[in-house]
Protein backbone atom coordinates (compact mmCIF):
# COMPACT_ATOMS: atom_id res chain seq x y z
CA UNK A 1 0.00 0.00 0.00
CA UNK A 2 1.19 3.51 -0.81
CA UNK A 3 -0.05 6.50 1.14
CA UNK A 4 -1.00 9.63 -0.77
CA UNK A 5 -2.18 13.05 0.35
CA UNK A 6 -5.06 14.01 -1.96
CA UNK A 7 -7.12 17.16 -1.46
CA UNK A 8 -6.09 17.30 2.19
CA UNK A 9 -6.97 13.67 2.99
CA UNK A 10 -4.60 10.76 3.42
CA UNK A 11 -5.53 7.90 1.09
CA UNK A 12 -4.16 4.39 0.91
CA UNK A 13 -3.80 3.00 -2.58
CA UNK A 14 -2.82 -0.43 -3.77
CA UNK A 15 -0.82 0.01 -6.96
CA UNK A 16 2.63 -0.47 -8.41
CA UNK A 17 4.98 2.40 -7.48
CA UNK A 18 5.45 3.35 -11.11
CA UNK A 19 1.70 3.74 -11.74
CA UNK A 20 0.88 7.21 -13.00
CA UNK A 21 -1.04 9.33 -10.51
CA UNK A 22 -3.81 9.89 -13.05
CA UNK A 23 -4.71 6.19 -13.15
CA UNK A 24 -4.92 6.06 -9.37
CA UNK A 25 -7.04 9.20 -9.16
CA UNK A 26 -9.53 7.98 -11.74
CA UNK A 27 -9.39 4.21 -11.34
CA UNK A 28 -9.09 3.80 -7.60
CA UNK A 29 -10.16 7.01 -5.90
CA UNK A 30 -13.11 7.92 -8.12
CA UNK A 31 -11.72 11.40 -8.74
CA UNK A 32 -12.64 11.73 -12.40
CA UNK A 33 -12.01 15.46 -12.78
CA UNK A 34 -8.52 15.02 -14.21
CA UNK A 35 -8.81 13.60 -17.72
CA UNK A 36 -6.74 11.20 -19.80
CA UNK A 37 -5.89 13.05 -23.00
CA UNK A 38 -2.61 11.91 -24.53
CA UNK A 39 -0.91 10.03 -21.72
CA UNK A 40 2.37 11.65 -22.80
CA UNK A 41 2.46 14.95 -20.94
CA UNK A 42 1.66 16.84 -24.10
CA UNK A 43 -1.92 18.08 -23.74
CA UNK A 44 -2.51 19.08 -20.12
CA UNK A 45 -5.96 17.50 -19.64
CA UNK A 46 -4.59 15.55 -16.64
CA UNK A 47 -3.05 18.57 -14.87
CA UNK A 48 -3.21 18.59 -11.08
CA UNK A 49 -1.35 20.59 -8.44
CA UNK A 50 1.47 19.01 -6.44
CA UNK A 51 2.90 21.21 -3.69
CA UNK A 52 1.85 24.34 -5.55
CA UNK A 53 3.16 23.27 -8.97
CA UNK A 54 0.97 22.32 -11.91
CA UNK A 55 2.06 18.86 -13.05
CA UNK A 56 0.88 16.32 -15.60
CA UNK A 57 -0.58 13.48 -13.53
CA UNK A 58 -0.32 11.07 -16.47
CA UNK A 59 3.48 11.10 -16.28
CA UNK A 60 3.84 11.41 -12.51
CA UNK A 61 4.48 8.01 -10.94
CA UNK A 62 2.89 7.72 -7.48
CA UNK A 63 6.25 6.70 -6.03
CA UNK A 64 7.48 10.20 -6.85
CA UNK A 65 4.86 11.90 -4.67
CA UNK A 66 5.84 10.90 -1.13
CA UNK A 67 3.93 13.05 1.32
CA UNK A 68 3.56 15.97 -1.05
CA UNK A 69 0.07 17.53 -1.20
CA UNK A 70 -1.88 16.69 -4.35
CA UNK A 71 -4.88 18.80 -5.32
CA UNK A 72 -7.35 17.98 -8.05
CA UNK A 73 -10.20 20.03 -9.46
CA UNK A 74 -12.49 18.37 -6.92
CA UNK A 75 -10.45 20.17 -4.26
CA UNK A 76 -11.24 23.63 -5.64
CA UNK A 77 -14.92 23.60 -4.63
CA UNK A 78 -18.21 21.75 -4.95
CA UNK A 79 -21.21 21.98 -7.26
CA UNK A 80 -23.09 23.90 -4.57
CA UNK A 81 -20.14 25.99 -3.56
CA UNK A 82 -17.68 26.39 -6.45
CA UNK A 83 -14.33 28.02 -5.77
CA UNK A 84 -13.34 31.33 -7.40
CA UNK A 85 -11.64 29.58 -10.31
CA UNK A 86 -14.62 27.34 -11.02
CA UNK A 87 -17.03 30.28 -10.61
CA UNK A 88 -15.05 32.32 -13.15
CA UNK A 89 -15.14 29.49 -15.70
CA UNK A 90 -18.93 29.14 -15.22
CA UNK A 91 -19.49 32.88 -15.49
CA UNK A 92 -17.47 33.11 -18.69
CA UNK A 93 -19.04 29.88 -20.01
CA UNK A 94 -15.51 28.84 -20.90
CA UNK A 95 -16.24 25.15 -21.54
CA UNK A 96 -17.45 23.74 -24.82
CA UNK A 97 -16.85 19.98 -24.65
CA UNK A 98 -15.16 20.59 -21.29
CA UNK A 99 -12.55 17.87 -21.55
CA UNK A 100 -9.57 20.20 -21.11
CA UNK A 101 -11.20 22.44 -18.52
CA UNK A 102 -10.20 20.71 -15.24
CA UNK A 103 -6.57 20.79 -16.40
CA UNK A 104 -6.92 24.41 -17.45
CA UNK A 105 -8.34 25.35 -14.07
CA UNK A 106 -5.60 23.56 -12.15
CA UNK A 107 -2.79 25.18 -14.14
CA UNK A 108 -4.43 28.60 -13.73
CA UNK A 109 -4.99 27.99 -10.02
CA UNK A 110 -1.31 27.13 -9.44
CA UNK A 111 -0.27 30.26 -11.33
CA UNK A 112 -2.62 32.60 -9.45
CA UNK A 113 -1.81 31.17 -6.04
CA UNK A 114 1.79 32.03 -6.72
CA UNK A 115 0.92 35.50 -7.99
CA UNK A 116 -2.60 36.81 -8.65
CA UNK A 117 -1.16 39.97 -10.28
CA UNK A 118 -0.35 38.34 -13.59
CA UNK A 119 -0.35 40.12 -16.93
CA UNK A 120 -2.29 38.91 -19.94
CA UNK A 121 1.04 37.90 -21.51
CA UNK A 122 1.98 35.81 -18.49
CA UNK A 123 -1.42 34.10 -18.52
CA UNK A 124 -1.00 33.23 -22.18
CA UNK A 125 2.53 31.93 -21.67
CA UNK A 126 1.62 29.78 -18.67
CA UNK A 127 -1.61 28.43 -20.15
CA UNK A 128 0.05 27.69 -23.50
CA UNK A 129 1.08 24.31 -22.15
CA UNK A 130 -2.57 23.13 -21.99
CA UNK A 131 -4.37 22.41 -25.24
CA UNK A 132 -8.06 22.92 -26.11
CA UNK A 133 -9.35 21.48 -29.36
CA UNK A 134 -12.79 23.11 -29.34
CA UNK A 135 -11.35 26.58 -29.59
CA UNK A 136 -12.65 28.28 -26.47
CA UNK A 137 -9.23 29.77 -25.80
CA UNK A 138 -10.50 33.34 -25.67
CA UNK A 139 -13.12 32.45 -23.07
CA UNK A 140 -10.60 30.45 -21.09
CA UNK A 141 -8.27 33.47 -21.03
CA UNK A 142 -11.15 35.69 -19.91
CA UNK A 143 -12.11 33.21 -17.21
CA UNK A 144 -8.55 33.09 -15.89
CA UNK A 145 -8.47 36.90 -15.90
CA UNK A 146 -11.75 36.99 -14.01
CA UNK A 147 -10.47 34.46 -11.48
CA UNK A 148 -7.33 36.57 -11.02
CA UNK A 149 -9.44 39.62 -10.18
CA UNK A 150 -11.59 37.60 -7.80
CA UNK A 151 -8.55 36.16 -6.04
CA UNK A 152 -6.89 39.59 -5.87
CA UNK A 153 -9.90 41.21 -4.24
CA UNK A 154 -10.31 38.24 -1.89
CA UNK A 155 -6.70 38.72 -0.86
CA UNK A 156 -7.23 42.46 -0.47
CA UNK A 157 -10.29 42.07 1.77
CA UNK A 158 -8.64 39.78 4.29
CA UNK B 1 56.87 38.85 -14.45
CA UNK B 2 54.29 41.53 -13.81
CA UNK B 3 56.74 44.17 -14.99
CA UNK B 4 57.36 42.18 -18.13
CA UNK B 5 53.63 41.76 -18.77
CA UNK B 6 53.13 45.48 -18.33
CA UNK B 7 55.96 46.17 -20.69
CA UNK B 8 54.38 43.95 -23.31
CA UNK B 9 51.02 45.57 -22.65
CA UNK B 10 52.59 49.01 -22.94
CA UNK B 11 54.22 48.13 -26.21
CA UNK B 12 50.97 46.86 -27.58
CA UNK B 13 49.08 49.90 -26.31
CA UNK B 14 51.38 52.26 -28.08
CA UNK B 15 50.48 50.74 -31.42
CA UNK B 16 46.77 51.28 -31.00
CA UNK B 17 45.31 53.98 -33.12
CA UNK B 18 41.97 55.48 -33.93
CA UNK B 19 41.15 55.06 -37.57
CA UNK B 20 39.75 58.35 -38.82
CA UNK B 21 39.77 57.56 -42.47
CA UNK B 22 36.41 56.88 -43.96
CA UNK B 23 32.97 57.82 -42.73
CA UNK B 24 30.22 55.26 -42.41
CA UNK B 25 28.67 54.50 -45.76
CA UNK B 26 25.17 55.67 -46.58
CA UNK B 27 22.76 52.76 -46.35
CA UNK B 28 21.65 53.25 -49.93
CA UNK B 29 25.19 52.34 -50.98
CA UNK B 30 24.59 48.64 -50.29
CA UNK B 31 23.18 46.45 -53.07
CA UNK B 32 20.44 44.05 -52.04
CA UNK B 33 22.47 40.91 -52.75
CA UNK B 34 25.29 42.15 -50.47
CA UNK B 35 22.81 42.68 -47.67
CA UNK B 36 21.29 39.24 -48.25
CA UNK B 37 24.72 37.64 -48.19
CA UNK B 38 25.46 39.47 -44.95
CA UNK B 39 22.21 38.19 -43.46
CA UNK B 40 23.23 34.61 -44.22
CA UNK B 41 26.66 35.17 -42.73
CA UNK B 42 25.19 36.76 -39.60
CA UNK B 43 22.98 33.68 -39.19
CA UNK B 44 25.99 31.37 -39.55
CA UNK B 45 27.80 33.46 -36.95
CA UNK B 46 24.83 33.26 -34.57
CA UNK B 47 25.54 36.96 -33.96
CA UNK B 48 21.99 37.62 -32.79
CA UNK B 49 22.33 35.29 -29.80
CA UNK B 50 24.91 37.39 -27.97
CA UNK B 51 23.88 40.74 -29.45
CA UNK B 52 20.16 40.57 -28.60
CA UNK B 53 18.85 40.97 -25.05
CA UNK B 54 16.01 38.80 -23.78
CA UNK B 55 12.85 40.29 -25.30
CA UNK B 56 15.01 42.99 -26.90
CA UNK B 57 15.20 44.23 -30.48
CA UNK B 58 17.38 42.06 -32.74
CA UNK B 59 21.07 43.07 -32.74
CA UNK B 60 20.42 45.95 -30.32
CA UNK B 61 22.75 44.42 -27.70
CA UNK B 62 22.51 43.94 -23.95
CA UNK B 63 22.73 40.15 -23.69
CA UNK B 64 24.90 39.21 -20.69
CA UNK B 65 27.73 36.81 -21.54
CA UNK B 66 29.08 35.53 -18.25
CA UNK B 67 32.74 34.58 -18.17
CA UNK B 68 34.97 33.53 -15.27
CA UNK B 69 36.31 37.09 -15.34
CA UNK B 70 32.99 38.93 -15.17
CA UNK B 71 30.05 39.71 -17.40
CA UNK B 72 30.47 41.14 -20.89
CA UNK B 73 27.37 42.59 -22.53
CA UNK B 74 26.82 42.04 -26.23
CA UNK B 75 27.11 45.43 -27.92
CA UNK B 76 24.50 47.22 -30.01
CA UNK B 77 25.17 46.30 -33.65
CA UNK B 78 22.36 48.38 -35.12
CA UNK B 79 23.45 51.55 -36.95
CA UNK B 80 22.35 53.94 -34.19
CA UNK B 81 25.04 56.68 -34.16
CA UNK B 82 25.06 57.21 -30.39
CA UNK B 83 24.84 53.65 -29.04
CA UNK B 84 25.44 51.36 -32.01
CA UNK B 85 27.61 51.06 -35.10
CA UNK B 86 26.21 54.21 -36.74
CA UNK B 87 29.55 56.02 -36.75
CA UNK B 88 31.67 52.99 -37.60
CA UNK B 89 33.42 52.90 -40.94
CA UNK B 90 33.88 49.59 -42.69
CA UNK B 91 37.60 49.80 -41.90
CA UNK B 92 36.86 50.09 -38.18
CA UNK B 93 34.40 47.20 -38.41
CA UNK B 94 36.98 45.07 -40.21
CA UNK B 95 39.62 45.89 -37.60
CA UNK B 96 37.27 44.83 -34.78
CA UNK B 97 36.67 41.46 -36.38
CA UNK B 98 40.19 40.87 -37.56
CA UNK B 99 42.23 42.41 -34.73
CA UNK B 100 39.87 42.67 -31.78
CA UNK B 101 40.17 46.45 -31.54
CA UNK B 102 37.26 48.82 -30.92
CA UNK B 103 36.51 52.12 -32.62
CA UNK B 104 38.39 54.08 -29.94
CA UNK B 105 41.43 51.89 -30.45
CA UNK B 106 40.73 49.88 -27.30
CA UNK B 107 41.35 46.16 -27.00
CA UNK B 108 38.12 44.17 -27.07
CA UNK B 109 37.53 41.40 -24.59
CA UNK B 110 37.80 38.02 -26.30
CA UNK B 111 34.28 37.09 -25.22
CA UNK B 112 33.78 38.59 -28.67
CA UNK B 113 35.36 35.69 -30.57
CA UNK B 114 37.70 37.63 -32.82
CA UNK B 115 40.16 34.78 -32.43
CA UNK B 116 37.79 33.10 -34.93
CA UNK B 117 36.54 36.11 -36.87
CA UNK B 118 40.09 37.09 -37.77
CA UNK B 119 39.94 34.27 -40.34
CA UNK B 120 37.15 35.99 -42.30
CA UNK B 121 37.67 37.07 -45.88
CA UNK B 122 37.40 40.82 -46.50
CA UNK B 123 34.49 40.33 -48.85
CA UNK B 124 32.49 38.53 -46.16
CA UNK B 125 33.29 41.21 -43.62
CA UNK B 126 32.00 43.77 -46.13
CA UNK B 127 28.75 41.82 -46.56
CA UNK B 128 28.26 41.60 -42.79
CA UNK B 129 28.85 45.34 -42.57
CA UNK B 130 26.26 45.94 -45.30
CA UNK B 131 23.74 43.78 -43.45
CA UNK B 132 24.25 45.41 -40.06
CA UNK B 133 24.32 48.99 -41.38
CA UNK B 134 20.94 48.45 -43.04
CA UNK B 135 19.14 47.26 -39.86
CA UNK B 136 16.71 49.64 -38.17
CA UNK B 137 18.78 51.80 -35.85
CA UNK B 138 17.86 51.19 -32.21
CA UNK B 139 19.00 53.54 -29.48
CA UNK B 140 20.06 51.18 -26.71
CA UNK B 141 22.86 51.86 -24.27
CA UNK B 142 24.00 48.44 -23.08
CA UNK B 143 25.04 47.95 -19.43
CA UNK B 144 28.72 48.44 -18.58
CA UNK B 145 30.84 45.28 -18.51
CA UNK B 146 31.82 43.98 -15.09
CA UNK B 147 35.06 42.34 -16.19
CA UNK B 148 37.77 42.62 -13.53
CA UNK B 149 40.63 42.47 -16.04
CA UNK B 150 41.81 45.86 -17.34
CA UNK B 151 41.73 46.20 -21.09
CA UNK B 152 45.49 46.73 -21.22
CA UNK B 153 45.97 43.15 -20.12
CA UNK B 154 43.96 41.98 -23.08
CA UNK B 155 47.02 43.04 -25.08
CA UNK B 156 49.06 40.51 -23.12
CA UNK B 157 46.41 37.87 -23.66
CA UNK B 158 46.51 38.58 -27.37
CA UNK B 159 50.28 38.23 -27.46
CA UNK B 160 49.94 34.82 -25.87
CA UNK B 161 46.88 33.36 -27.59
CA UNK B 162 45.67 35.45 -30.51
CA UNK B 163 46.97 34.75 -34.00
CA UNK B 164 45.47 37.25 -36.42
CA UNK B 165 45.27 36.40 -40.07
CA UNK B 166 42.87 35.51 -42.82
CA UNK B 167 41.87 31.89 -43.52
CA UNK B 168 44.04 30.16 -46.11
CA UNK B 169 42.65 27.15 -47.92
CA UNK B 170 44.67 24.09 -48.73
CA UNK B 171 43.90 23.79 -52.47
CA UNK B 172 44.44 20.04 -52.48
CA UNK B 173 41.47 19.38 -50.19
CA UNK B 174 37.82 18.71 -51.02
CA UNK B 175 36.33 22.17 -51.67
CA UNK B 176 33.23 21.38 -49.62
CA UNK B 177 35.33 20.50 -46.58
CA UNK B 178 37.37 23.65 -47.10
CA UNK B 179 34.20 25.74 -47.23
CA UNK B 180 32.92 23.98 -44.11
CA UNK B 181 36.18 24.52 -42.29
CA UNK B 182 36.23 28.19 -43.23
CA UNK B 183 32.67 28.78 -42.02
CA UNK B 184 33.01 26.68 -38.87
CA UNK B 185 36.39 28.06 -37.84
CA UNK B 186 35.68 31.71 -38.64
CA UNK B 187 32.10 32.95 -38.30
CA UNK B 188 30.65 29.75 -36.92
CA UNK B 189 33.17 29.90 -34.03
CA UNK B 190 32.14 26.34 -33.08
CA UNK B 191 35.32 25.93 -31.07
CA UNK B 192 34.35 28.84 -28.80
CA UNK B 193 32.03 26.40 -27.00
CA UNK B 194 33.14 22.94 -28.11
CA UNK B 195 36.85 23.40 -27.30
CA UNK B 196 37.86 23.51 -23.63
CA UNK B 197 39.47 26.71 -22.35
CA UNK B 198 42.50 27.24 -20.14
CA UNK B 199 42.62 29.29 -16.93
CA UNK B 200 43.04 32.50 -18.88
CA UNK B 201 40.00 31.75 -21.00
CA UNK B 202 41.85 30.84 -24.19
CA UNK B 203 40.90 27.80 -26.21
CA UNK B 204 43.28 24.89 -25.70
CA UNK B 205 44.34 24.42 -29.29
CA UNK B 206 45.88 21.04 -28.58
CA UNK B 207 42.49 19.83 -27.34
CA UNK B 208 40.43 21.27 -30.18
CA UNK B 209 36.81 20.13 -30.09
CA UNK B 210 37.30 17.96 -27.01
CA UNK B 211 34.14 19.46 -25.45
CA UNK B 212 33.66 22.62 -23.38
CA UNK B 213 31.36 24.35 -20.93
CA UNK B 214 29.01 27.21 -21.76
CA UNK B 215 26.27 28.86 -19.73
CA UNK B 216 25.77 25.87 -17.45
CA UNK B 217 25.67 23.42 -20.39
CA UNK B 218 28.28 21.03 -21.69
CA UNK B 219 29.12 21.47 -25.38
CA UNK B 220 29.88 17.87 -26.38
CA UNK B 221 33.14 16.73 -27.90
CA UNK B 222 33.12 16.73 -31.70
CA UNK B 223 36.50 15.04 -32.07
CA UNK B 224 37.38 11.38 -31.59
CA UNK B 225 36.39 11.80 -27.94
CA UNK B 226 32.71 12.04 -28.91
CA UNK B 227 30.54 9.77 -26.78
CA UNK B 228 27.59 9.90 -29.16
CA UNK B 229 26.04 6.41 -29.04
CA UNK B 230 25.23 6.55 -32.76
CA UNK B 231 27.98 7.69 -35.09
CA UNK B 232 27.18 11.02 -36.72
CA UNK B 233 26.90 11.09 -40.49
CA UNK B 234 27.03 14.21 -42.65
CA UNK B 235 23.31 13.80 -43.44
CA UNK B 236 22.31 13.50 -39.79
CA UNK B 237 24.49 16.49 -38.91
CA UNK B 238 22.95 18.55 -41.73
CA UNK B 239 19.46 17.72 -40.46
CA UNK B 240 20.50 18.56 -36.90
CA UNK B 241 22.12 21.87 -37.77
CA UNK B 242 19.33 23.08 -40.02
CA UNK B 243 16.28 21.85 -38.04
CA UNK B 244 17.56 21.25 -34.52
CA UNK B 245 16.51 17.60 -34.68
CA UNK B 246 18.38 14.51 -35.85
CA UNK B 247 16.22 11.42 -35.50
CA UNK B 248 18.77 9.04 -34.03
CA UNK B 249 20.71 11.60 -32.06
CA UNK B 250 19.40 14.63 -30.40
CA UNK B 251 17.31 17.74 -30.22
CA UNK B 252 19.29 20.96 -29.97
CA UNK B 253 18.88 22.51 -26.54
CA UNK B 254 20.54 25.15 -24.39
CA UNK B 255 22.82 27.55 -26.26
CA UNK B 256 22.79 25.25 -29.32
CA UNK B 257 19.06 25.84 -29.87
CA UNK B 258 19.75 29.40 -31.04
CA UNK B 259 22.54 28.20 -33.32
CA UNK B 260 20.31 25.71 -35.13
CA UNK B 261 17.44 28.20 -35.27
CA UNK B 262 19.75 30.59 -37.13
CA UNK B 263 21.20 27.91 -39.38
CA UNK B 264 17.63 27.11 -40.46
CA UNK B 265 17.83 30.34 -42.49
CA UNK B 266 21.13 29.47 -44.17
CA UNK B 267 21.31 27.97 -47.70
CA UNK B 268 21.56 24.20 -47.61
CA UNK B 269 24.96 23.89 -49.28
CA UNK B 270 26.61 26.01 -46.59
CA UNK B 271 24.99 23.95 -43.82
CA UNK B 272 26.06 20.76 -45.60
CA UNK B 273 29.61 22.09 -45.79
CA UNK B 274 29.67 22.89 -42.06
CA UNK B 275 28.16 19.47 -41.31
CA UNK B 276 30.73 17.67 -43.47
CA UNK B 277 33.53 19.49 -41.66
CA UNK B 278 32.03 18.84 -38.22
CA UNK B 279 31.71 15.13 -38.94
CA UNK B 280 35.27 15.02 -40.32
CA UNK B 281 36.58 16.17 -36.92
CA UNK B 282 35.83 12.66 -35.64
CA UNK B 283 37.33 10.82 -38.61
CA UNK B 284 39.74 9.05 -36.28
CA UNK B 285 36.95 7.84 -34.01
CA UNK B 286 36.21 4.20 -33.56
CA UNK B 287 32.60 4.45 -34.71
CA UNK B 288 29.52 3.56 -32.74
CA UNK B 289 30.29 2.41 -29.25
CA UNK B 290 29.71 -1.16 -28.24
CA UNK B 291 26.36 -1.62 -26.56
CA UNK B 292 26.76 -0.71 -22.90
CA UNK B 293 26.84 -3.47 -20.38
CA UNK B 294 23.30 -4.19 -19.20
CA UNK B 295 22.48 -3.42 -15.64
CA UNK B 296 22.54 -5.90 -12.86
CA UNK B 297 19.33 -7.77 -12.07
CA UNK B 298 16.77 -5.80 -10.11
CA UNK B 299 17.60 -7.61 -6.87
CA UNK B 300 21.18 -6.32 -6.91
CA UNK B 301 20.27 -2.70 -7.35
CA UNK B 302 20.71 0.01 -4.76
CA UNK B 303 17.54 1.69 -3.42
CA UNK B 304 18.22 4.87 -5.35
CA UNK B 305 18.60 2.82 -8.52
CA UNK B 306 15.27 1.06 -7.93
CA UNK B 307 13.67 4.42 -7.32
CA UNK B 308 15.25 5.85 -10.47
CA UNK B 309 13.97 2.90 -12.49
CA UNK B 310 10.44 3.40 -11.14
CA UNK B 311 10.49 7.08 -11.96
CA UNK B 312 11.77 6.25 -15.42
CA UNK B 313 8.99 3.71 -15.96
CA UNK B 314 6.26 6.03 -14.71
CA UNK B 315 7.46 9.36 -16.06
CA UNK B 316 9.70 8.72 -19.08
CA UNK B 317 9.07 5.30 -20.56
CA UNK B 318 5.68 6.03 -22.11
CA UNK B 319 7.36 8.28 -24.68
CA UNK B 320 10.98 7.10 -24.71
CA UNK B 321 10.18 3.40 -25.06
CA UNK B 322 7.47 3.59 -27.69
CA UNK B 323 9.76 4.03 -30.66
CA UNK B 324 10.69 7.23 -32.45
CA UNK B 325 8.24 6.64 -35.31
CA UNK B 326 5.14 6.31 -33.11
CA UNK B 327 2.91 9.26 -32.29
CA UNK B 328 4.60 11.05 -29.40
CA UNK B 329 7.57 8.71 -29.70
CA UNK B 330 10.74 10.20 -28.25
CA UNK B 331 14.41 9.32 -28.66
CA UNK B 332 15.20 5.89 -27.18
CA UNK B 333 17.58 6.75 -24.37
CA UNK B 334 20.16 4.19 -25.52
CA UNK B 335 20.74 6.66 -28.36
CA UNK B 336 20.76 9.81 -26.23
CA UNK B 337 24.06 11.58 -25.73
CA UNK B 338 23.21 13.50 -22.53
CA UNK B 339 23.68 10.45 -20.21
CA UNK B 340 27.10 9.75 -21.80
CA UNK B 341 28.65 13.19 -21.30
CA UNK B 342 31.35 13.84 -18.69
CA UNK B 343 29.02 16.01 -16.57
CA UNK B 344 25.31 15.65 -15.73
CA UNK B 345 24.30 19.27 -16.43
CA UNK B 346 22.69 18.74 -19.85
CA UNK B 347 20.61 15.77 -18.73
CA UNK B 348 19.44 17.65 -15.64
CA UNK B 349 18.51 20.75 -17.63
CA UNK B 350 16.45 18.70 -20.07
CA UNK B 351 14.64 16.68 -17.39
CA UNK B 352 13.96 19.79 -15.31
CA UNK B 353 12.89 22.21 -17.98
CA UNK B 354 11.80 19.96 -20.82
CA UNK B 355 12.05 21.06 -24.41
CA UNK B 356 9.71 23.91 -25.17
CA UNK B 357 9.09 25.21 -28.67
CA UNK B 358 9.56 28.88 -29.42
CA UNK B 359 6.37 30.69 -30.34
CA UNK B 360 5.51 29.88 -33.94
CA UNK B 361 8.05 27.08 -34.19
CA UNK B 362 7.37 23.61 -35.55
CA UNK B 363 6.58 21.22 -32.72
CA UNK B 364 9.28 19.67 -30.59
CA UNK B 365 8.24 19.09 -27.08
CA UNK B 366 9.16 17.42 -23.89
CA UNK B 367 7.31 18.29 -20.70
CA UNK B 368 9.16 19.88 -17.80
CA UNK B 369 9.54 17.69 -14.73
CA UNK B 370 10.62 20.53 -12.44
CA UNK B 371 7.39 20.48 -10.41
CA UNK B 372 6.87 16.74 -10.74
CA UNK B 373 10.09 15.47 -9.24
CA UNK B 374 11.80 16.54 -6.04
CA UNK B 375 15.54 17.21 -6.07
CA UNK B 376 16.16 13.78 -4.56
CA UNK B 377 14.02 12.08 -7.21
CA UNK B 378 15.71 14.03 -9.98
CA UNK B 379 19.05 12.83 -8.57
CA UNK B 380 17.87 9.21 -8.50
CA UNK B 381 16.53 9.39 -12.05
CA UNK B 382 19.68 11.01 -13.45
CA UNK B 383 21.88 8.51 -11.59
CA UNK B 384 19.82 5.63 -12.99
CA UNK B 385 20.04 6.95 -16.57
CA UNK B 386 23.79 7.37 -16.23
CA UNK B 387 24.17 3.82 -14.93
CA UNK B 388 22.09 2.53 -17.85
CA UNK B 389 24.36 4.30 -20.33
CA UNK B 390 27.19 2.01 -19.28
CA UNK B 391 29.50 4.87 -18.25
CA UNK B 392 30.99 5.20 -14.75
CA UNK B 393 28.81 7.15 -12.28
CA UNK B 394 28.90 10.93 -12.16
CA UNK B 395 30.01 12.58 -8.96
CA UNK B 396 28.19 15.59 -7.55
CA UNK B 397 24.75 14.93 -9.08
CA UNK B 398 22.81 16.45 -6.11
CA UNK B 399 24.88 19.65 -6.34
CA UNK B 400 24.35 19.80 -10.09
CA UNK B 401 20.58 19.42 -9.56
CA UNK B 402 20.63 22.35 -7.12
CA UNK B 403 22.72 24.42 -9.50
CA UNK B 404 20.36 23.82 -12.44
CA UNK B 405 17.44 24.83 -10.22
CA UNK B 406 19.13 28.06 -9.13
CA UNK B 407 19.96 28.90 -12.73
CA UNK B 408 16.22 28.97 -13.47
CA UNK B 409 15.10 30.88 -10.39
Amino acid sequence: MIELNINGRTQQVDADPDTPLLYVLRGQLGLNGAKFGCGLGQCGACTVIVDGNAVFSCITPISALGTRAVRTVEGLGTIDNPGPMQRAFIEEQAAQCGYCIPGMMMRAQAMLERNPNVSEAEIRKTMGVNLCRCGTHMRILKAVGRAANAMKSAKGST
Amino acid sequence: VLVLLCAIAGAACSTRTVIDSGAPAATTAFPKDRIAKGATLAAIGDCASCHTAKDGKPYAGGFPVSTPFGTVYGTNLTPDPATGLGRWSEAEFRRALREGIGDHGEHLYPAFPYDHFTLLHDDDIGALYAFLMTRDPVRNEVPANTVIVPRAFVAVWKKLYFHPGEFRADPSRDPRLVRGEYLAESLGHCGACHTPRNKLGAEKKDEAYAGGEVGGWHAPALNAGSTSPARWTADAMTAYLSTGIADDHAIAAGPMAGVTRNLGHVPKDDVEAIAAYAVSLNSGGSGARAAPARRAAAGDRADSDVNGARIYAGACGDCHDRGRAADGGALPLQLAIAPTLPVPSNLIHIVRDGIVPQAGERSRWMPSFAGTLTDAEMTDLVTFLRANSGYPPWTGVPAAVREAKQARE
